[in-house]
């Protein structure tokens, strides 16, 4: 069957398979929900003929040479708070999901959407904290746009990027290439995003030492390049819908299991007891400077430790494994020799996060 | 979190598991419910079903107030709701429990005004703030939740928020587990009792199950240590042929309960004659009611209620799981239907329900076999 034709029937009858009656913010939350909208309505419509698997960041060949392109918004209620602000996220986040797909990003295009009545100061504390960001990262913005809205029709600021990276020579990521034995890497503590903004709010009475932990990976995996380059098979940033959810994708797109081992996952004492509180499970927690990494098992340790020798990243570890069973899920091995399932998430426990 | 890391500590745990399997008499099945649906959660979460011998079954009971409440009273409260002058207010549990035209959360998405709150305090700051509203508290658990309505309810009377009521669904522990040892189908051995629960009512209550039904039970905390430490008291009183109530979460429940909290209780509420409970069908003197001196607070006498009544969808098997007789994978919708995103039943939607706990942690790992090793 020849590509033309397969282009055709698929836009004769795309396959919509998004039912739900109405958007709802679980929708927006990067789990089930969100993963239903893109593959039941976004994909058969807008990319009918992509084949790649949905990752953080598109490669487009232009002119011959490779880039990677990858775009977000950034809505996080409230806007600034402990570790950063929503500026830094909207330039973080977009340098980070190309990072996991093994780019560095060299431009970055941005839009912002302001509520009438948005005082100047506020905007231009985001505006210091993006170039702050983008000098961090390394990164130029290099075009803009700006829209207002009336007043009460946005909450304060909402702020999107687009950004286009090179690869980083040495990396070739290639799921198909995972095999049972490749060893699961986490660069360190999870949950710490995701509970700041949730205590940053003020609607509970708790209050905790922490801070959010918005960074750019690229130094991590370019580290990581360095030591182990060709046997790093996979990477992702586990924002929205945390770690369960990343790994879920990766064992449901591989078709393997992904087995952990929940002593060997940092959780900060603070992250770990707001969870226990609050009944949230902390690999579903949102983060916004850490990444996940599945390498080749004689590459592990070389990765690991190149991780760990890069300043912010001591805390990297190795959580688990792939193997054939139980395919297509993830599976965490507890302390005590029990196991239990762990799932995407399911619904929004936190709204607006990044 | 170090009081809680004592209670999973591995070694303690293995060691308890160890006698525990010794104890057990392997020519015999036990049945031992466990009341509460934080100790269901606790069990599938930490895995503690690999941890026990296979003769030692673990029924889930019906302490999973999100649960039991009839899809009818979601409806009442939402239709009180659907007023644009009505905030209403309900714990996170309550977002996603399916109601005949959606749950609060779809509701809120279409423009209902619906907050989450973290204590009915909350609901009262959330009254103050919006003075020209009105906020209507959906309260709803145990004896664990109704102290902290029934204090709400006394702050909101000696302060006069008037822009503040009480949709109560409040229910009682003991007719519960009265009418799960009423039923012909149920072979229990012993209760895990409930935690929680008990630091409110005490252990006292509890006494006629071990002398009238000849049954142990054992109050247990929610760790995993605290779960396998009263299975282990259970497995020694079937084994010396006794039947008495024992505290295993002395450092939560005092024997007589708190007193203070019951006097809170009985100040503000009064028995319901009777009241359905989904799966179990009507329990006379089994929930609660506002007292008479705080009807200006209960939402059922100021606003009109409908009063609807749906009777849950036919293939659903809900009150059998709810009861203990089906485990969660033998409902028909199992899976297929009735997933957490779609849920049909309660029990797929509260973390304390005994099928979202079974789908999330050990549904698909039911389907293979896994050996795992310390080595991964």
């Amino acid at each position: 069957m020849s590509a033309t034709h397969d282009a055709r029937t698929a836009i004769a009858t795309p396959r919509l398979r998004f039912r739900d009656p109405q958007i709802e913010m679980a929708h927006g939350a990067g789990g089930k929900a969100s993963r239903r909208l893109i593959e039941g309505l976004f994909v058969p419509l807008l990319s009918p003929n992509e084949t790649a698997p949905l990752g953080d960041a598109a490669h487009v060949t232009l002119n011959g040479s490779c880039v990677a392109i990858t775009t977000d918004s950034f809505v996080v209620k409230p806007l600034r708070f402990p570790g950063g602000s929503i500026g830094e996220l909207a330039v973080n986040g977009t340098v980070n999901d190309l990072a996991v797909s093994g780019a560095r990003a060299e431009a970055l295009v941005t839009t912002f959407v302001l509520e009438s009545g948005l005082p100047t100061e506020v905007l231009s504390a985001e505006i210091r904290a993006m170039a702050d960001a983008t000098r961090a990262a390394g990164v130029r913005i290099v075009g803009g746009d700006t829209k207002v809205v009336e007043h009460g029709k946005a909450d304060s600021m909402y702020i999107s990027t687009t950004g286009i990276g090179a690869p980083i020579p040495g990396i070739t990521l290639d799921p198909t290439s995972i095999r049972p034995g490749d060893k699961v890497m986490l660069s360190g503590p999870i949950g710490d995003h995701g509970i700041t903004i949730l205590l940053a709010r003020g609607e509970l009475d708790l209050q905790a030492e922490i801070c959010s932990d918005t960074r750019s990976v690229l130094p991590f995996v370019q580290a990581m390049a360095q030591a182990a380059g060709p046997s790093i098979r996979w990477m992702r940033d586990p924002t929205r819908g945390g770690v369960a959810t990343c790994l879920n994708e990766l064992a449901r797109d591989c078709g393997l299991g992904v087995v952990l081992q929940e002593d060997a996952i940092p959780v900060r004492d603070a992250v770990r007891g707001a969870c226990e509180l609050l009944g949230l499970e902390p690999l579903h927690i949102a983060n916004e400077g850490q990444f996940l990494a599945v390498i080749a098992p004689d590459a592990a340790d070389r990765a690991l430790d190149a991780v760990r020798q890069t300043p912010g990243g001591e805390d990297a570890r190795v959580i688990g494994e792939i193997r054939e069973q139980p395919a297509t899920a993830v599976l965490i091995a507890t302390e005590y020799g029990g196991t239990r399932i762990i799932d995407m998430l399911v619904g929004d426990p936190l709204p607006r996060i990044c | 979190m170090k009081f809680v890391d004592e209670f999973r500590n591995p070694e303690l745990i293995r060691r308890t598991a160890e006698e525990i399997r010794r104890l057990a008499d392997p020519n015999r099945h036990y049945r031992l419910m466990e009341v509460c649906g934080g100790h269901t959660h606790a069990i599938y979460r930490f895995g503690l079903k690999d941890v026990l011998p296979p003769n030692i079954e673990l029924i889930h009971g019906p302490g999973c107030p999100v649960c039991v409440l009839p899809m009818g009273r979601i409806d009442d409260a939402l239709s009180i709701a659907s007023d644009p002058n009505v905030i209403f207010a309900a714990f996170g549990d309550m977002m996603r429990v399916p109601g005949t035209h959606g749950s609060p959360l779809e509701h809120k998405a279409r423009g209902m005004d619906v907050r989450i709150v973290y204590s009915p305090a909350d609901a009262i700051k959330l009254a103050k703030a919006n003075p020209d509203r009105h906020v209507m508290f959906f309260a709803i658990g145990f004896e664990t939740t109704a102290p902290s309505t029934a204090l709400t309810l006394q702050r909101a009377r000696r302060e006069g928020i008037r822009n503040f009521s009480v949709f109560c669904n409040h229910v009682t522990i003991i007719p519960a587990i009265r009418a799960i040892l009423d039923s012909p189908d149920m072979r229990l051995d012993g209760f895990v009792g409930p935690g929680h629960v008990s630091t409110v009512i005490g252990c006292r209550p509890y006494e006629w199950i071990a002398q009238n039904q000849n049954k142990p039970i054992v109050v247990s905390g929610f760790e995993p240590l605290d779960i396998l430490q009263s299975v282990l008291m259970l497995l020694r009183q079937l084994s010396a042929g006794e039947a008495k109530v024992e505290n295993q979460y002395k450092r939560v429940v005092p024997w007589e309960g708190n007193s203070a909290a019951l006097r809170a209780m009985a100040d503000v509420f009064q028995l319901r004659p009777y009241f359905e409970w989904r799966g179990l069908g009507f329990i006379s003197q089994s929930a609660l009611r506002l007292r008479d001196e705080y009807a200006d607070w209960d939402a059922e006498r100021i606003f009109s209620v409908p009063g609807i009544r749906v009777t849950d969808p036919k293939a659903a098997q809900c009150g059998e799981v709810l009861k203990g007789v089906l485990r969660p994978a033998q409902c028909k919708l199992f899976g297929n239907e009735c997933t957490p995103e779609h849920p049909i039943g309660a029990l797929m939607v509260s973390s304390e329900g005994s099928c979202a706990a079974y789908y999330s942690y050990e549904h698909r790992k039911a389907a293979v076999a896994i050996k795992v090793g310390a080595e991964a």
